[in-house]
C-alpha cells in the first residue's frame, strides 16, 4: 500500500516572521554596534597575541587551578589567537542572522535522468563510439591489451624492492648464545645473582663484544626480564627447572603476542602484564599465558653462572622472540 | 550608487570579461542551501582539514622527520643529555624553544581528533537520515573513503614524534604487518628498511603524512563537496518542502557570512583548546627504544576500537607445516575491520536491493521512519562502543576499580549479545515514536489543562497541531514490502528464488511500520469524540 497520495495536504511555507532588526531601525542599528564591538574584540585578541610574542618571557611557567604549571606565553599566545578568531566567526553570525536578508528561498530541483529521447540518443552514441573502436570485434586487441594492462602494475612494485633487505633468518636471531653475560640496562654491568633480592626483577641485555654498538633493532629483540622469586614456587618441568639459578628465572621482554615490553612485574601474584593488549603470563609456569590475546608463552632464556660467578645464558633462545610471523615453525 | 557597491560591481566585471562567467557565477551565488544544525557537522570536518593544513605546515618548519641518534640539549632539562631521534629531539624543540610551537602542536593534534570526531558524527547523521540514497552513493563512498584514510593520516601523524607512546603504536602496527601470511615478514623488512625499528620507517611516513595523503584528502574532499553543489544539498521534510525543491537561504550573502564566520568560530575554540588543555605531552613519555613502555598505553580515539578489539580476542593461532598463523590478531586487526567498512561502504546497495526503491530522493528520512535501518545503525554504534571501551579497559579498570579481567570478559560476550538487543530496543523505540506520532496527529496535542463538563466529568483539553506540524509528522512515504518470487502454476520455482526470498523477507522487516495516519481518518475522529 504505497501511500502516494498524501495523509495531509502540504501546506506551503510559513510566512516569514519579521525580525527586529527588520522592522525597527534602533534594533538594525544596535545590532550593527555588537558586531562591531565583535569585530574590535577580534582586533584586541589580535593585538593581545602580538603584545604576549613579545613582551612574555618564553621560559616562564606560571601555576593555575586545574591547568598546574603553564607556561604563560604559550597560554597567551593561544587564549588571544583563540579570541581573535572566534570573535570574527560570531561577528560574522551575528551579522548574518541580525541584518542579512532572513527571507527563506524556494529553488526548483529537477530529476538527474535526462528526458527518454536525449538518453536514448546518449546511450545510442555511447554504443556507437565503442564500437567504433572496435574492441568487441578486436578479440586479439582485447587480449593483449588486458595482458598489458594487468603487468604494468608490476614495475612498481619490482621498483619497490630495495625498500628493505630481506628478512632471512633474522626474525629468528637474537644476540643471546651460549656464555653471554647478562648486563644491566642501563649500566651494562653484569650481574651476579646475590645481586638481586628476592622479589626483584630487572631488565637485562646481552654484553656485546668489545667496540659493538648497541642499537634500538638490536633491544627489540634482546631485552630480557630477570626475576627472582623462591624456588619452591616453581611450577615447572625438570628442564625448564633446570634454565632457572637458585628461583632467578629470564624470559624474553618483547610481548609473544605484538612485541610490546612486558614490562608490569605484579610481585604478589607473580604475574608478568603487557600493558598493550593485557596478556598475562605466569612467571612460576614458564611464563604460561593466563590471559589476553597472547597464544604463546614469553620464550625462556637458559641461565647458568660462568667461571666469575656471573650470570650467563647456558644457550640462545630455543624459539624466535615477539610476535609470530609466517615462517615461525614452533608452537 | 555606494562605493562599495561600485567596487563590487567592477570586480564582477573585470571577472567576467576574462571568463564570461557571469550566467554561472550568477547562478552559483544565489544557490539555495537549507539550514539546519546537523549539516553543520560536515563543515566542522572540512574547517579542521583546513585548520590541520595551516598548523601542520607550521610544525614542519622545525620538525626534523629523522631517526638520526643525537644527544638532546635543549632547554627542556629532564631529558638534557639523553641519546634520542633527531624527530623526538625536534618535536622537543617546538614543544619549548620556539615561541608558539607548543601551541601549535596542540593545536593540531586537537584538530585531528576534532576532524575524526566531526567525520564519524557526520557519517551518522548522513546514515540515520538516508542521504546515502540515490543519486548520492557515490558521495557515500568517497566519504567512507575519507574516513578509513582519516584514520591512518591520524595514526602515522601521532607516530611521528618518535616517544615512547607511539613507537609503541609503530610497535603494534610492525606486528599487524608481520603477521600478514606468506609476505608478513617481507612487507615489515620492506616497510622498515630492515629490523624493526630501523632509521627509515618515520622520514618514509613523514613524506606520508604530509604530502601524499593531504593531496588525496584534497582531492576526495574538492570532489565530495562539488557533489554535493552539483547535486543540491538534502533538505529535512516540513511545510513547502518537496522532493523537487530546496528550501532555504542564498549563498551570497548569508550562508557566505553563517560559513564562513563558522571556520573561525571553529578554528578559534581548537586555538582555544590548545591554548588550556594539554595534549600529547611527549616529553612526559621520554625517547622510545622498544625495551620500555608506560602504562596505560592508549592510541587516540579513533584507533581506540580496533585497540580494543585486538585486546578483546581468543589466543588463537594455527602452527601447521612449518608456519604461524596469527588470527589472534589477523581478526581483529584486519578481517574484522575490514568487513565492517566493506559493509559500511556497501550499504546504500544492500538497502536499495531490499527495497527495491531506485528513485531519487532529495528529503531526509526522520530517523523513527526507517526503524530497520536506524536499528541497524544504533546496533553498529553499539559494537564501536563495546570495542572502543575495551580499548580503554586498562583506564576504565584503574578509574573505576574494576578488574581488567572482568571488563574483558564483559566485552567479549557483550560484543556479541548486545548488538542484537540494541537493535531490537532501537527498532520497538522507532515504532511507539511513529505509535506517538499518530496518536498526536488524530488527538492533538496534551496541553494538561482539565476541565470539568456539567455533568462532572473531567476532560483534559487537547490542542490540534499546526497543519505545518501535521504535515511534517505525515509526510513520509510509507513502501511496501516486496513480494516472493512465487512458484507458477506448474510448481516450477523462479530463478534465483532463495535470493528472491531472503530478499523478500529482509524488504518486510525493512518495510514494518506504523501507518501515518490519513485525513479521512482526522475526519472521521472529528465526527466522533472531541
Amino acid at each position: 500500500m504505497s501511500n502516494e497520495i498524501k495523509p495531509f495536504e502540504n501546506p506551503g511555507l510559513p510566512e516569514h516572521a519579521h525580525r527586529k532588526s527588520d522592522v525597527d531601525a534602533i534594533a538594525a542599528n544596535r545590532a550593527e554596534r555588537q558586531v562591531a564591538i565583535l569585530f574590535l574584540l577580534s582586533a584586541v585578541g589580535t593585538i593581545g597575541t602580538i603584545a604576549s610574542y613579545i613582551f612574555i618571557d618564553s621560559k616562564k611557567f606560571i601555576f593555575l587551578p586545574i591547568l598546574g604549571d603553564t607556561n604563560a606565553q604559550q597560554l597567551a599566545l593561544g587564549t588571544g589567537l583563540a579570541a581573535s578568531l572566534f570573535f570574527i566567526g560570531i561577528a560574522a553570525v551575528h551579522w548574518a542572522k541580525t541584518l542579512m536578508p532572513d527571507n527563506e528561498v524556494i529553488a526548483e530541483r529537477h530529476e538527474f535522468r535526462s528526458s527518454d529521447a536525449d538518453r536514448e540518443d546518449f546511450v545510442a552514441t555511447v554504443k556507437e563510439r565503442a564500437g567504433a573502436a572496435g574492441l568487441g570485434r578486436r578479440s586479439l586487441i582485447k587480449r593483449s591489451m588486458g595482458v598489458a594492462l594487468g603487468l604494468i602494475g608490476l614495475s612498481p612494485l619490482v621498483l619497490l624492492r630495495d625498500l628493505g633487505p630481506l628478512p632471512k633468518n633474522e626474525f629468528a636471531t637474537t644476540n643471546w648464545a651460549a656464555g653471554v653475560r647478562l648486563v644491566t640496562d642501563p649500566g651494562n654491568r653484569p650481574i651476579k645473582p646475590s645481586d638481586l633480592e628476592i622479589g626483584a626483577v630487572a631488565q637485562v641485555l646481552p654484553a656485546l663484544p668489545e667496540g659493538t654498538e648497541r642499537t634500538l633493532e638490536n633491544i627489540g629483540k634482546d631485552a630480557v626480564l630477570l626475576i627472582r622469586i623462591r624456588p619452591e614456587e616453581f611450577n615447572l618441568d625438570a628442564q625448564r627447572l633446570s634454565w632457572t639459578h637458585n628461583g632467578i628465572i629470564a624470559f624474553s621482554k618483547i610481548c609473544s603476542h605484538m612485541g610490546c615490553a612486558v614490562a608490569l612485574y605484579e610481585q604478589q601474584t607473580k604475574h608478568l602484564l603487557c600493558p598493550c593488549h593485557q596478556s598475562t603470563f605466569d612467571v612460576t609456569r614458564a611464563a604460561k599465558v593466563i590471559f589476553g590475546p597472547a597464544a604463546r608463552p614469553l620464550p625462556q632464556l637458559a641461565l647458568t653462572l660462568d667461571a666469575d660467578g656471573y650470570l650467563v645464558a647456558k644457550q640462545g633462545f630455543t624459539e624466535p622472540v615477539g610476535p609470530s610471523f609466517w615462517e615461525r615453525n614452533s608452537a | 550608487m555606494k562605493t562599495s557597491e561600485r567596487v563590487a560591481g567592477n570586480v564582477a566585471g573585470y571577472i567576467d570579461d576574462r571568463t564570461g562567467a557571469a550566467g554561472w557565477a550568477k547562478k552559483n551565488l544565489t544557490k539555495v542551501f537549507p539550514d539546519h544544525w546537523s549539516f553543520m557537522l560536515g563543515e566542522i570536518a572540512l574547517y579542521s582539514f583546513i585548520i590541520l593544513l595551516l598548523s601542520g605546515t607550521f610544525l614542519t618548519f622545525w620538525f626534523d622527520p629523522s631517526q638520526q641518534e643525537v644527544i638532546y640539549n635543549g632547554s627542556y632539562a629532564p631529558l638534557s643529555h639523553v641519546s634520542m631521534s633527531a624527530s623526538y629531539a625536534s618535536t622537543l624543540h617546538i614543544s619549548f624553544d620556539v615561541r608558539g610551537g607548543l601551541l601549535m602542536r596542540q593545536i593540531h593534534h586537537w584538530a585531528a581528533l576534532i576532524f575524526m570526531a566531526a567525520i564519524v558524527v557526520h557519517l551518522l547523521r548522513v546514515f540515520f537520515t538516508g542521504a546515502f540514497r540515490k543519486p548520492r552513493e557515490a558521495n557515500w563512498l568517497i566519504g567512507i573513503g575519507l574516513l578509513t584514510l582519516g584514520i591512518v593520516e591520524g595514526f602515522l601523524g601521532y607516530s611521528l614524534p618518535d616517544d615512547l607512546l607511539s613507537g609503541t603504536g609503530i610497535r603494534i602496527a610492525e606486528a599487524i604487518i608481520q603477521a600478514f601470511p606468506v609476505v608478513g615478514s617481507y612487507l615489515s623488512y620492506f616497510a622498515f628498511g630492515g629490523a624493526f625499528p630501523g632509521h627509515v620507517f618515520i622520514p618514509r611516513i613523514y613524506i606520508v603524512h604530509v604530502l601524499l595523503l593531504p593531496g588525496i584528502f584534497l582531492a576526495l574532499i574538492t570532489v565530495h563537496l562539488m557533489l554535493v553543489w552539483y547535486q543540491k544539498h538534502t533538505q529535512y521534510p516540513g511545510p513547502g518542502r518537496t522532493e523537487k525543491n530546496v528550501v532555504g537561504y542564498p549563498l551570497m550573502p548569508v550562508y557566505m557570512a553563517k560559513a564562513g564566520g563558522f571556520f573561525f568560530i571553529v578554528f578559534g575554540v581548537t586555538a582555544f583548546l590548545g591554548a588550556v588543555a594539554s595534549i600529547n605531552p611527549i616529553w612526559l613519555y621520554g625517547p622510545y627504544t622498544p625495551g620500555q613502555i608506560s602504562a596505560g598505553s592508549q592510541p587516540d580515539w579513533y584507533m581506540g576500537w580496533l585497540d580494543g578489539l585486538v585486546r578483546m580476542a581468543p589466543p588463537l593461532e594455527t602452527h601447521a607445516f612449518g608456519h604461524t598463523i596469527s588470527w589472534n590478531i589477523l581478526i581483529p586487526g584486519l578481517i574484522l575491520p575490514g568487513i565492517l567498512f566493506t559493509g559500511m561502504a556497501l550499504y546504500p546497495f544492500i538497502e536499495s536491493w531490499i527495497s527495491g526503491d531506485n528513485r531519487e530522493h532529495h528529503l531526509l528520512d526522520r530517523p523513527r521512519n526507517v526503524p530497520n535501518r536506524t536499528a541497524l545503525g544504533a546496533m553498529s554504534l553499539s559494537f564501536m562502543i563495546i570495542a572502543l571501551a575495551n580499548g580503554g579497559n586498562d583506564v576504565i579498570a584503574t578509574h573505576f576499580h574494576l578488574t581488567i579481567n572482568g571488563i574483558m570478559w564483559f566485552t567479549r560476550f557483550g560484543l556479541i549479545i548486545v548488538p542484537p538487543i540494541v537493535f531490537v530496543i532501537t527498532k520497538r523505540i522507532c515504532l511507539s515514536l511513529q505509535r506517538a506520532d499518530r496518536e498526536i496527529v488524530l488527538h492533538g496535542r496534551e496541553t494538561g489543562r482539565l476541565v470539568m463538563t456539567p455533568s462532572g466529568e473531567f476532560l483534559e483539553v487537547h490542542e490540534e497541531l499546526t497543519p505545518e506540524k501535521k504535515w511534517t509528522l505525515t509526510q513520509h512515504e510509507q513502501p511496501a514490502a516486496l513480494a516472493a518470487p512465487t512458484e507458477d502454476a506448474h510448481g516450477t520455482r523462479p530463478r534465483g528464488g532463495l535470493k528472491g526470498k531472503i530478499r523478500a523477507r529482509m524488504s518486510a522487516a525493512n518495510a514494518e511500520q506504523v501507518p501515518a495516519p490519513t485525513s479521512i481518518e482526522a475526519r472521521e475522529l472529528e465526527g466522533g469524540h472531541h
